[in-house]
């Protein structure tokens, strides 16, 4: 019984497909959720959804150019999000629009756009494939990408940690201090963008966001400050990540692995949301005496 | 001396607002370094509106601000702080914040703690440093952005009615400090609705109601004449307003806002209720 179990979860990892894309994913998994973190406080979770769909027309140009080729498309994914981050982020700042309002209408233009491009060439299967990712095809262009990815991430959150709380919590000081609050606030965003294109080789366009931010909101239930926030999402990306792999390999239905590893994502965060000790639906329901002071 | 000088703030007939509109009016005067200035008059005087051009947040219209200090020597508290209170973030890291001008992105706290912890002590919240900023009455945090402003150590300091929603003992608090502030040589500008307040505590006080209505000795300001005259003074913002062509390059003027109109009349006049008694008409 416990070496069937084992051999079920071990056993998978025996090919070479499944490792890569366990690597691939745990490396997502140490860099999109704390992006995820800062992107919940900031209340702009359906913003990097926006963000999500901005990519798809570039790698579909990428796409149009050289056929299902890595490099091209994750170009094209990456300068298409990052124009679609920047004309918002100038709509914003220079009319009366709000950031959401402008992204939205950015967005839905691009994904248009995309859907528009692959069909002029490719069939339903490629753009199933841009949608949705191929997380068992990850080759090893695509694994120094994510690992590229994760580690630039890592390293530009260390550097601009403190403005970027200082601009989540209170952007106007750190405009009376500082010039750094709009360069901040672009590093961000491109570095979500950049999370977004690694992902997206692995769950695709639409699902990439699914390892950035179900962690993130998971997390919220299981600590209250930034330094506990941002660990814990790590940790519930990495078991997303583990369980999704796992199970799409041992389930007898087809379940294909990117939606796996976001439905495991969702599973954690469903559980969470039930047991979780920081307002957690359990600890709401058992109502403990209040406290003297 | 000559640093003090330095560090006063002229304006020279400064024209703030919104969408061309003004909602400071032609305002010519000066604040000098270790004043204790008292901003008052009706809502939609401009008040706040003078103290965001001060700090440097909305762009001039018209006119200039003659800073000695480099802008981000003003330590600035806003009305309603754009400030997230559901972030996640500790009562002495909000505090530590004001040590950024020292400390930048990347140097650890080190010595700034003790800054910090004496600051928070100073606005009688020691034991609240670990606290989440969401967890604060209102008058708490007021005390919190007032021990953040201790931290910045700034020579010039703009508060924007900080007394707003803020019962009378906490009140009687950040008076003491802004007092303490003041003995210090500070400059400290507030805008503030409480006349008896102002009386009490602000040697100068300058009277807005749009256009400038009073500025000098606190007394000599708050009569019931200019206060009067302040309520008069409409809030309306006229869409169809006509361009003002006051002519400011014609005089150059201090303290006093004695304006003289050189500009010519042309029809639609918009009236001006500036400066000491007499209506005049400016030219439009």
């Amino acid at each position: 019984m416990i070496d069937a179990l084992l051999a079920g979860i071990v056993g998978p990892y025996e090919f070479g497909f499944m490792r890569r894309a366990l690597v691939g994913c745990l490396a997502l998994s140490l860099s999109a959720p704390p992006l995820g973190v800062f992107l919940m406080l900031r209340r702009m979770s359906l913003m990097s959804e926006a963000m999500s769909h901005a990519i798809l027309p570039g790698a579909a140009a990428g796409f149009l150019v050289a056929g299902l080729s890595l490099p091209a498309m994750t170009l094209g994914g990456l300068v298409a999000g990052l124009a679609v981050a920047l004309m918002a982020g100038f709509v914003t700042r220079s009319t009366a629009l709000k950031e959401d309002a402008s992204l939205a209408a950015f967005y839905l233009i691009a994904l248009a756009g995309g859907v528009f491009l692959v069909s002029l060439r490719g069939s339903q299967v490629d753009l199933l494939h841009i949608l949705f990712g191929s997380v068992l095809a990850l080759d090893d262009p695509a694994l120094w990408l994510i690992g590229g990815v994760s580690t630039v991430t890592l390293v530009a959150l260390a550097l601009l940690y403190r403005p970027l709380v200082m601009e989540c919590v209170d952007p106007l000081y750190l405009r009376t201090v500082s010039r750094s609050g709009g360069p901040v606030h672009y590093a961000f965003l491109a570095l979500v963008v950049m999370n977004l294109v690694g992902g997206f080789q692995a769950l695709g366009t639409l699902l990439a966001v699914g390892l950035m931010l179900l962690p993130a909101i998971t997390a919220r239930f299981w600590a209250s400050d930034l330094s506990g926030l941002i660990p814990v999402s790590m940790l519930v990306s990495v078991l997303a990540s583990a369980i999704g792999l796992t199970v799409s390999y041992n389930a007898e239905i087809r379940l294909p692995t990117g939606p796996a590893i976001v439905l495991a994502a969702g599973a954690l965060y469903i559980a969470s949301m039930l047991i979780g000790p920081r307002g957690g639906l359990l600890q709401r329901l058992i109502r403990r005496r209040h406290l003297e002071a | 001396m000559g640093q003090r000088v330095s560090e006063a703030i002229h304006i020279h007939c400064l024209t703030l607002g919104y969408d061309r509109h003004p909602a400071v009016h032609h305002l010519d005067g000066s604040i000098a370094p270790g004043d204790l200035l008292a901003l008052v008059g009706p809502n939609g005087a401009g008040k706040s509106t003078l103290l965001k051009g001060l700090v440097g947040e909305i762009p001039v219209l018209d006119g200039r601000i003659e800073r000695g200090t480099s802008p981000g020597a003003v330590a600035y508290l806003p009305q309603a702080a754009e400030i997230d209170r559901s972030f996640p973030l500790s009562v002495l890291d909000l505090v530590a914040m004001g040590l950024w001008r020292r400390l930048g992105a990347w140097r650890s706290l080190g010595r700034g703690r003790a800054a910090c912890e004496a600051a928070i002590a100073a606005v009688g919240l020691s034991g609240f440093e670990a606290r989440p900023i969401g967890t604060l009455s209102g008058g708490q945090f007021q005390r919190a952005l007032f021990a953040r402003l201790i931290v910045q150590d700034a020579r010039v300091i703009l508060l924007d009615e900080p007394f707003t929603g803020i019962d009378a003992r906490t009140v009687g608090d950040l008076i003491a400090l802004i007092r303490g502030w003041h003995e210090q040589g500070r400059t400290v500008v507030a805008a503030l609705h409480d006349f008896a307040q102002v009386r009490a505590h602000f040697p100068t006080t300058l009277l807005l109601a749009r256009e400038p209505i009073a500025w000098g000795p606190t007394a000599t300001v708050l009569t019931p004449d200019n206060l009067e005259r302040a309520r008069h003074l409409s809030e309306a913002w006229d869409e169809t307003a006509a361009i003002c062509r006051h002519d400011h390059d014609a005089h150059d003027h201090d303290q006093q806002h004695d304006h003289h109109h050189h500009g010519q009349h042309d029809g639609h006049d918009h009236h001006h209720d500036h400066g000491h008694g007499s209506p005049r008409e400016a030219a439009e």
